[in-house]
């Protein structure tokens, strides 16, 4: 260590010290003494136990609330049937070792076998997540293109006429349910105009009317932040000092302003394309498109439980995982936000 | 005016009415609020026909002031041959008691955790900060449709269902109010005047968090009335033959191709209705009941 020391004073090209493993644990025990260390450690172990909290919570349901034997018997089924049915499913062993089953079988990948399909439910999953991410973004694009321009707008013009006008469209789009977007403009591009398919998927027709019936809720969202946030940063001193400098009032808002609003809006857009491929099922049963929500949708259907299950563990892990991803960034950017906690 | 005469006029009981001007009122949301709670509670004497029971030679006909409509069925009649506005009537009474219910549920469930979370802090603060935080992560309306699944489909499981599902965000609120409120000068008092901490809770915090928890709730009043329209109409809500109104939009997806408009456009329009009256309502109270919301 001396001699590394000596060489940096002395004005040597500095260089690491040799990597032996004596020196690489202090090495290791100082990193976790890190606070961003520290940081991404108890956040990851927050999202796993809402991970296991989860499943847990679904385990426990589904126990509870009924015997899943009951689900897949016709009704009247014999006292021998539903027998046979626990010994095979092990629904008859104690309650923690189907939890340790039930869990081991998460960790190999493994959300068990449809009922109604008789093929594995990740395999099934997997296959209808491609339209759900589709179609997600096609309603992402649409809430951005519509959000961010109309929340510029309203900002700029705080309390006249186009600020009304937003705050119209953002007040329908979270009051109106999205399935009832979706039936509306079914009967009158469909049924009336016939411009448009009415259900399935396959050309950029289909996924027009679906897109907006999802993106229109998120659309709202978008334009309140980027009008909130439009109007922080239109406040801030930077953007006064730029008017002072006498820039035209489109620069000002271009380049100046616009850029630091998008921020929040980027980061709460993430999160909504997660939410989206979450959230899209009664959209997608409109319109017959063959994601995930229509995955969930037939599952309940056809008294598929394992698929239903299967559907809604998926979805909480993605999106535990992503809020851990971003908060990580936001910790990477921010210092005060991993020294802070 | 001189100063004596203005503490005079400001003073005088009419201060307080001349202050809060009519304009101040959301006068529209309040009327239309007003009167689906008429409609809701008056439904058995409003409702011209059972919403129940149809004639099955009368089957969708359209609206009255359609060829081959008749006033006998004011909003036309579904593909039971049931009179449209009977249900439209009873559905009001559905989505206002399951939506009215369910958010007294989830605000009580969520008030009650976020105090206890606040107030005694460790591990009761722990353990509810981690479970709000693993039901946030989850997609609300999913797993709402999960339970719904499993449990089947009734008014009054939606309604437990609902709460469940969305108490997260009052506990949230509420336990940061009373992380302030706790500090305050009042309650270090009553620690001092020996009360217990149960009484501490219900005498001097609860009422102090109660405006929030309101304004929360008449937020959360339209999100939980399209829950109960999303799960009815996906068939996990209120069962048939029940007149809940995202039932109704389900049934009306028969005739939707072949143009029979009426079974989609009115039940729909109830629940916008609704649950813009609800959010403008909202709104309205964020802003006088509580300025520290209004960033929300």
């Amino acid at each position: 260590m001396s001699d590394y020391v000596t060489r940096q004073i002395d004005g040597g090209a500095p260089r690491s010290p040799p990597a032996t493993a004596a020196r690489a644990m202090p090495a290791l025990l100082h990193l976790l003494h890190l606070p961003m260390t520290r940081f991404v450690v108890r956040r990851t172990a927050y999202a796993l136990l809402s991970l296991f909290l989860l499943s847990l919570t679904i385990f426990f349901f589904v126990r509870v609330t009924g015997d899943p034997a009951m689900l897949l018997v016709e009704p009247g089924a014999s006292p021998d049937d539903i027998a046979a049915i626990h010994h095979q499913f092990g629904l008859d062993r104690p309650l923690w070792v189907q939890y340790w089953l039930f869990m081991s079988s998460l960790f190999h990948g493994d959300l068990g076998q449809s009922f109604y399909y008789q093929t594995p439910v990740m395999g099934l999953y997997l296959s209808r997540l491609p339209n759900s991410i589709e179609l997600a973004a096609a309603a992402m694009l649409f809430s951005l293109v519509i959000g961010i321009p109309a929340g510029i707008l309203a900002a700029v013009n705080v309390g006249r006429f186009w600020d009304s006008i937003g705050k119209l469209f953002t007040l329908l789009g979270l009051s109106m349910p999205s399935f009832w977007v979706g039936l509306l403009m079914i009967l009158l591009f469909s049924v009336y105009l016939g411009w448009l398919p009415s259900s399935g998927a396959g050309t950029p027709w289909h996924l027009i009317m679906p897109a907006f019936a999802l993106g229109w809720y998120f659309a709202a969202a978008h334009m309140r932040l980027t009008r909130s946030s439009m109007l922080e940063v239109l406040g801030s001193e930077y953007i006064k000092l730029a008017r002072i400098k006498g820039l035209p009032q489109t620069l000002v808002i271009a380049k100046h302003a616009f850029k630091n609003a998008l921020i929040p809006v980027l980061t709460l857009a993430g999160i909504n394309l997660v939410l989206m491929i979450n959230v899209a099922v009664v959209v997608e049963t409109v319109f017959a498109w063959p994601g995930i929500g229509r995955l969930l949708y037939e599952g309940i259907a056809f008294r598929d439980f394992p698929v239903v299950q299967g559907v809604v563990i998926m979805g909480g892990a993605m999106i535990v995982t992503v809020n851990l991803l971003i908060d990580i960034v936001y910790a990477l950017i921010d210092p005060r936000i991993r020294l802070g906690s | 005016m001189s100063i004596p005469a203005e503490i005079a006029r400001r003073s005088s009981p009419l201060a307080a009415v001349r202050k809060v001007r009519m304009r101040d009122y959301p006068v529209i949301p309040l009327a239309i609020l007003g009167i689906v709670t008429l409609v809701a509670i008056f439904a058995n004497q409003l409702a011209p026909h059972n919403p129940e029971v149809g004639i099955l030679t009368a089957r969708f006909k359209p609206p009255f002031w359609q060829h081959g409509g008749s006033t006998e069925y004011l909003l036309g009649t579904d593909q039971l041959g049931r009179d449209v506005l009977s249900r439209l009537i009873f559905g009001a009474r559905i989505s206002m008691v399951v939506g009215f219910t369910a958010v007294i549920f989830a605000g009580a469930l969520g008030t009650f955790l976020g105090i206890l979370s606040g107030y005694l802090g460790g591990w009761v603060d722990q353990v509810v900060m981690r479970l709000t935080d693993t039901w946030l992560a989850l997609p609300a309306l999913t797993f709402a449709i999960f339970l719904a699944a499993i449990v089947g489909p009734s008014m009054w499981n939606i309604v437990i269902i609902l709460g469940v599902t969305y108490w997260t965000r009052y506990a949230r609120v509420i336990r940061g109010e009373v992380l302030a409120l706790k500090e305050r000068e009042f309650v270090r008092l009553a620690i001092v005047a020996g009360c217990s901490k149960w009484t501490i809770m219900r005498h001097h915090i609860l009422p102090n968090v109660i405006n929030s928890a309101i304004v929360l709730g008449s937020l959360m009043l339209g999100v939980v009335i399209i829950a109960e329209a999303t799960l009815s109409f996906l068939g996990v809500g209120v069962p048939p033959p029940q007149p809940a109104w995202g039932l109704m939009l389900s049934d009306g997806k028969q005739g939707l191709m072949v143009g029979y408009w009426w079974l989609t456009v009115f039940p729909g329009l109830g629940i916008m209705l609704l649950v813009l009256s609800a959010n403008l309502l909202g709104d309205w109270l964020r802003v006088k009941l509580d300025p520290q919301l209004r960033q929300l």
